[in-house]
């Protein structure tokens, strides 16, 4: 019990991740790909946060004062974190347009119907 | 067929990760460089929220190299949707009174709160971006509720992009005219911890990423909403 205690953080993240990787390795959708590749990046992320947790930890902000700097989690990951969601986004939304051509111009999603067509 | 590789080469993976990963004790120390922003961030930046000050203050070129990624990203899926650009005019149904009425009252609420998040980014949980998806949510609301008979402001989009990009940099420079003299460098005072104007230029750059932030997510949305 206490090992699931310790690491469910870890286990939760990379179930997330392999989820993800499972999905973009064998579905064959463009679609269903974009959203293996979002889950896969919420599992990293998840991962990342909980490199810095401390345990008992609170949030790195000063909002009152009787907080102990000694207690708070590490803030660095958090603001790696906020970089990547911003990133991930960005890459999101970059997919999601090429999804939009793709299905204008072969007029399918299926990337084995897509290899097959003539270009 | 496929399936079967692909789960063996997963248990692979998990193995050799799980393994590496028990050698990291869980929840227990902090790294030296996080000690260092915990310890010294509240006297050497002025803001309350630690993250914040390593996001906007330690490593501020980092967040000005961030922000021209999610810019580079909004261009690229312009000039993708643009090259498909095709005019189709479906037909669609209008919205329910309920509907538009109910998503009429909120929009300015949810720009209110938008802007309190990125306002208040160096007192609590919160920021620039987060404030800027937030309002980006408000304009989600107003295309699917009001169904497209409104749409935003393209000028109004542009400059406030522009214009906050503009805003960052330039304080960037002013930071490096004046003082000690490098890129981004708070020439502001500090004002008194846990107030709102505190923390020096940290809440002027968070409101300049918040209107650049929610000003391209709007344009992302809206440039999908065409599309589809």
């Amino acid at each position: 019990m206490s090992f699931l205690h310790n690491y469910i953080y870890y286990i939760g993240a990379f179930g997330l991740v392999f989820i993800g990787l499972f999905i973009m390795a064998v579905k064959r959708n463009y679609i269903k790909i974009i959203i293996g590749l979002s889950i896969l990046e919420a599992g990293v992320n998840l991962f990342l946060i909980s490199v810095g947790y401390i345990a008992n930890g609170t949030a790195p902000i000063f909002s009152r004062t009787v907080l102990n700097a000694e207690n708070m989690v590490d803030p660095v990951p958090q603001a790696l974190v906020l970089t990547a969601i911003v990133i991930g986004l960005a890459v999101m939304g970059l997919a999601l347009s090429l999804a939009i051509g793709l299905y204008r111009h072969f007029g399918t999603l299926n990337l084995r119907e897509i290899k097959e067509q003539r270009w | 067929m496929r399936k079967i590789i692909g789960i063996i080469l997963l248990i692979i993976i998990a193995w050799g990760i799980g393994t590496s990963l028990q050698e990291i004790p869980f929840g227990i120390s902090r790294a030296k460089l996080a000690d260092h922003y915990i310890h010294n961030g509240k006297e050497e930046t002025g803001a309350a929220n630690i993250v914040t000050s390593v996001v906007v203050s330690y490593r501020s070129l980092d967040t000005l190299g961030e922000v021209t990624v999610l810019f580079l990203a909004a261009i690229g899926l312009g000039a993708v949707l643009a090259a498909l650009k095709q005019k189709s005019v479906k037909e669609s149904e209008k919205a329910s009174l309920i509907l538009s009425t109910g998503c009429r009252l909120l929009f300015p609420l949810i720009l209110l709160f938008g802007a309190y998040i990125f306002i208040h980014g160096h007192l609590t949980p919160g920021g620039g971006f987060q404030g800027g998806a937030i309002v980006a949510s408000a304009f989600v609301l107003m295309y699917l509720g009001c169904h497209k008979e409104k749409k935003i402001n393209e000028t109004g989009s542009i400059l406030s992009e522009s214009l906050g990009g503009l805003a960052f940099i330039v304080i960037g420079l002013i930071g490096l005219a004046i003082g000690t003299g490098y890129f981004l460098n708070n020439f502001l005072p500090k004002g008194e911890f846990n107030t709102l104007l505190s923390a020096g230029i940290i809440p002027i750059i968070y409101i300049a990423i918040g209107f650049k932030v929610g000003a391209e997510l709007s344009k992302i949305i809206d440039l999908l909403m065409e599309e589809s």
